[in-house]
């Protein structure tokens, strides 16, 4: 298809940062415009909705918890996520890790006897072991028989969820739940630490900001991550200079999925206290979090400030939720929006677009 | 009339230029073909031999140049255009959907019938029809995926014909097909010739050019230096006319005396990608300070050869010892560590990652060494260091070093290739069409480095399909046909003429009698 005369597309010979931070705010910027037709459908000013939304979720020192509490584990899997995604691993699968990572850890809060002091950091090693260990299945199933990463990894979801659900109605419904479908509340031992008054689990805090400063040290200037991204950008020179596509595949998942586990024990050690319904104990951060990454443009570093934007997204529409009664779904449909938009946008990483009005 | 003993023409085609960014595809081409005939388009790779069919199809536009049909001036701007003109074209790789039946992708895209329905009954009476007739036998009611490659090739014809295609251009078909599947199609075109209709083949392999077509055009980089009568010429001459005598610069190449055997290759078969034998039973030495030139049409498995001796490929049997290991049992990685060099026949597509450095590319293969590497943490500034001096030394000119490799031009593409691989002195270096689409300056750099590598010991394998480079380069030159050797000679004792009658499958006995 030809353009017409008067728009000119011009190869860019290379991406600038500023180029990718223009366009990624003009992503943002057409989400919101695309939004806004909802807010108007549903009679809400959208500029006002909009301003509830950021004085709501930065505004006040408890909108500022909330946000923070949502950030957590969105950079938690953010961070493994843009692991993954540089070895053009697409791994929809990181709700079904955190669920995993977060049965692992109520496994042994309520059921591994052990000292008290170990019994935190034995939680956090088995949360990060289970989302792993769930990762691993795509990874070996993609590294060996070239199975589909992205049905794979999003079909697990389910099978995640519904062990969760068996879980609570089944074997580890607790005695003391009064018939409701959880388990029964973690020991004092099993909880992690709140900055008082917030519901902010600051270890778990501490962890995702640390990820994501190791893993861009690991991707950018280790041995493993210059194979992790000559696999992604190349995959015939990785196997033109004899890197193993496999090796790196299951690499990327173990850390990808270990990491979604962590932010599935943040929730149930530092939010819930319990493991309960898949959908009350994670809100949708394993597919959220695919945004974040992708904002990211898969820098592990620049999740810090994506991860705390989409947190503070989800805890706007906690806000109009409440102030203007309207579902929390179109939270959903924004950031939907916003993925679309920065899908699309990629062409004008790669293509300058100019819109010649007189004739050349 | 009475001066005409020739039939009219079916194709004029009048100083057509296609100009690509950094390349000119066709140069001014003129094509004439009857109406009636095979007329092969005869050309090495990158000659533009399929850009200028393209451009008859309607997939290109010319930037110069007329196109005449049936003696009638016309525009061809789509495909669609092109089958108004009953132009049909069977493309090197189909256009078939695999899940649907033959019937179905015989009509797709095409609206007959009324209303939203197929008309399956009509369609395959004709389908049925047009097979017979062409000896093109295929169950209309099967599934694409079902098919051979040869019956996949006969629906695109159908798919033509069913188009009312009175011109048909084939890319050429016969790379995918067995010696057998081969035979059908020869059948196939004669019938379709005797009913009238012409037929374009585009073919870069003599022999074939010699058994079906009536009329060759030569091209040669984008310009075509000759039509014959296919019964007034020879492989000979044909293949002097494709390659071209002229040798456009000259290397200074030293005499050295050979050093050891470093490489032995005993009856080494391997598979092409198709699972189709590639390599049949290959058996030659390479010594040090020895180019072995490697001469051969595309396609006749110097492209196994090279993946096979690098470990990218797995041989079906035989062996190649290099100093007590068999390559054809090691990874790339280990052959790699044994100081063998590949400089790889797509060198953008296989040999650098464009989206990364220049630094980070020049370490692609030593990465894992303690040099640039410690406690499984990079040392930029070593990478760095690396980058500086093989930029200075290998001439690569870009604004630094941290410049994505997808940017450079193809010279300095294949500069950064060449600098990584050589500069771990190799013993060992296999060099596939190291020159390939390279500029004069660019190429004669490419040839002084690998005369300069044979100097220092190394012993090269140098694939090409530039017969001058191949006779200038190599000490000896091994001639491969079909995955087999046709003879290895000097390229003192061996004429271009008798080169390429064994390019064509002549060995070399044959030849000298």
């Amino acid at each position: 298809m030809r353009a017409p005369s008067w728009i000119h597309i011009e190869r860019r010979p290379s991406r600038s940062a500023w180029t990718v931070f223009y366009v990624s705010l003009l992503a943002i910027a057409g989400a919101l415009v695309a939004a806004s037709i909802f807010f108007k459908a549903y009679g809400v000013s959208p500029l006002h909705a909009y301003r509830l939304i950021i004085t709501g979720a930065l505004g006040s020192s408890i909108g500022l918890a909330e946000t923070v509490r949502r950030t957590i584990p969105l950079l938690l899997i953010g961070v493994g996520l843009t692991v993954a995604f540089r070895a053009v691993f697409w791994n929809i699968g990181a709700e079904g890790q955190l669920l995993v990572g977060a049965i692992a850890a109520t496994g042994v809060a309520l059921f591994v006897p052990m000292p008290d002091a170990l019994r935190l950091p034995a939680m956090f090693l088995a949360g990060f072991a289970g989302g792993a260990a769930w990762a691993l299945i795509p990874a070996l199933l993609k590294a060996q028989l070239g199975i589909n990463d992205v049905i794979s990894t999003l079909m697990l979801n389910y099978v995640a969820a519904f062990i969760v659900q068996w879980l609570i109605l089944g074997p580890w419904k607790g005695p003391t739940a009064r018939g409701f479908a959880y388990t029964d509340k973690f020991p004092a031992s099993a909880l992690i630490p709140r900055i008082p008054g917030t519901t902010i689990h600051w270890p778990t805090l501490i962890l995702g900001v640390l990820a994501a400063v190791l893993a861009y040290v690991w991707v950018m200037r280790t041995r493993q991550g210059f194979e992790i991204r000559v696999v992604g950008e190349n995959p015939n020179a990785a196997h033109y200079a004899g890197i193993s596509q496999s090796k790196v595949i299951i690499m990327v998942m173990l850390v990808s999925g270990g990491l979604a586990g962590l932010a599935g024990v943040g929730e149930v050690a530092g939010i819930q206290h319990k493991l309960l319904d898949a959908g009350k104990l994670s809100l949708g951060y394993g597919y959220t979090a695919i945004i974040v990454a992708w904002l990211a443009r898969r820098n592990p570093l620049a999740v810090l400030i994506t991860s705390f934007l989409f947190g503070a997204i989800m805890a706007g529409g906690d806000v109009i939720k409440v102030s203007l009664g309207l579902p929390f779904q179109l939270v959903n449909v924004f950031n939907g929006l916003i993925l679309f938009f920065l899908i699309g946008s990629e062409i004008l990483m790669k293509y300058k677009v100019s819109f010649a009005w007189r004739k050349r | 009339m009475t001066a005409k003993t020739s039939p009219p023409l079916a194709i004029h085609l009048k100083g057509i230029v296609k100009r690509f960014p950094g390349v000119i595809a066709n140069d001014g081409v003129d094509l004439m073909v009857r109406r009636g005939e095979i007329h092969c388009l005869l050309g090495e790779n990158g000659a533009g031999k399929t850009t200028l069919m393209r451009i008859l199809y309607g997939l290109y536009q010319p930037d110069e140049g007329d196109i005449a049909l049936h003696g009638k001036s016309v525009q061809i701007t789509s495909p669609k255009a092109a089958l108004a003109h009953r132009i049909g074209m069977v493309h090197q790789h189909f256009h078939l959907v695999s899940t649907l039946s033959v019937e179905e992708n015989i009509v797709l895209g095409l609206s007959e019938g009324t209303g939203p329905f197929l008309r399956f009954k009509k369609t395959r009476q004709k389908i049925r029809q047009l097979a017979e007739e062409y000896g093109l036998q295929v169950d209309p009611g099967a599934k694409v995926w079902q098919l051979s490659v040869g019956q996949q090739q006969r629906v695109e014809i159908l798919k033509a014909l069913y188009r009312d295609a009175d011109i048909l251009i084939m890319d050429e078909p016969t790379s995918v097909l067995t010696p057998q599947e081969v035979k059908a199609l020869f059948g196939t075109l004669h019938t379709l010739v005797e009913a009238g209709l012409t037929v374009i083949f585009i073919t870069h392999k003599l022999n074939e050019v010699m058994e079906i077509s009536h009329r060759v055009t030569v091209l040669r980089k984008g310009k075509a230096v000759a039509t014959v009568n296919t019964g007034e010429t020879s492989k000979g001459e044909l293949a002097r006319l494709m390659v071209g005598r002229e040798v456009v610069f000259r290397v200074e190449k030293k005499p050295v005396q050979r050093g050891e055997k470093i490489l032995e290759v005993v009856d080494l078969h391997a598979q092409n990608d198709r699972s189709l034998p590639a390599l049949r039973g290959m058996t030659f030495d390479l010594y040090a300070r020895e180019i072995l030139g490697v001469a051969g049409v595309s396609g006749n498995g110097q492209h196994e050869l090279s993946e096979v001796l690098t470990g990218l490929r797995k041989a079906t049997k035989g062996r190649a010892v290099l100093e007590a290991h068999d390559l054809t049992e090691c990874s790339a990685r280990t052959i790699a560590d044994l100081g063998v060099a590949h400089v790889p026949t797509e060198r953008i597509r296989v040999g650098i990652v464009p989206s990364m450095s220049i630094r980070e590319n020049l370490i692609l293969k030593s990465y894992r060494s303690s040099e640039f590497c410690k406690w499984s943490i990079l040392n930029e500034k070593a990478a760095h260091q690396n980058a500086c001096n093989l930029m200075e030394e290998y001439e690569i000119s870009a604004p630094h070093d941290g410049t994505a490799a997808g940017n450079l031009s193809g010279g300095n593409i294949q500069r950064l290739v060449l600098a990584r691989e050589l500069s771990g002195s190799p013993r060992f270096v296999v060099a596939a069409h190291p020159t390939y689409g390279l500029d004069v300056g660019a190429t004669e750099q490419v040839r002084k480095v690998l005369l300069e590598q044979r100097g220092r010991g190394a012993g090269i394998l140098l694939i090409s399909e530039d017969l001058d480079e191949i006779r200038q380069l190599s000490d000896r030159i091994l001639v491969i046909y079909e995955g087999q050797i046709m003879g290895i000679v000097t390229p003192k004792d061996a004429s271009l003429e008798e080169i390429g009658l064994m390019m064509a499958g002549s060995r070399r006995q044959e030849v000298e009698q």
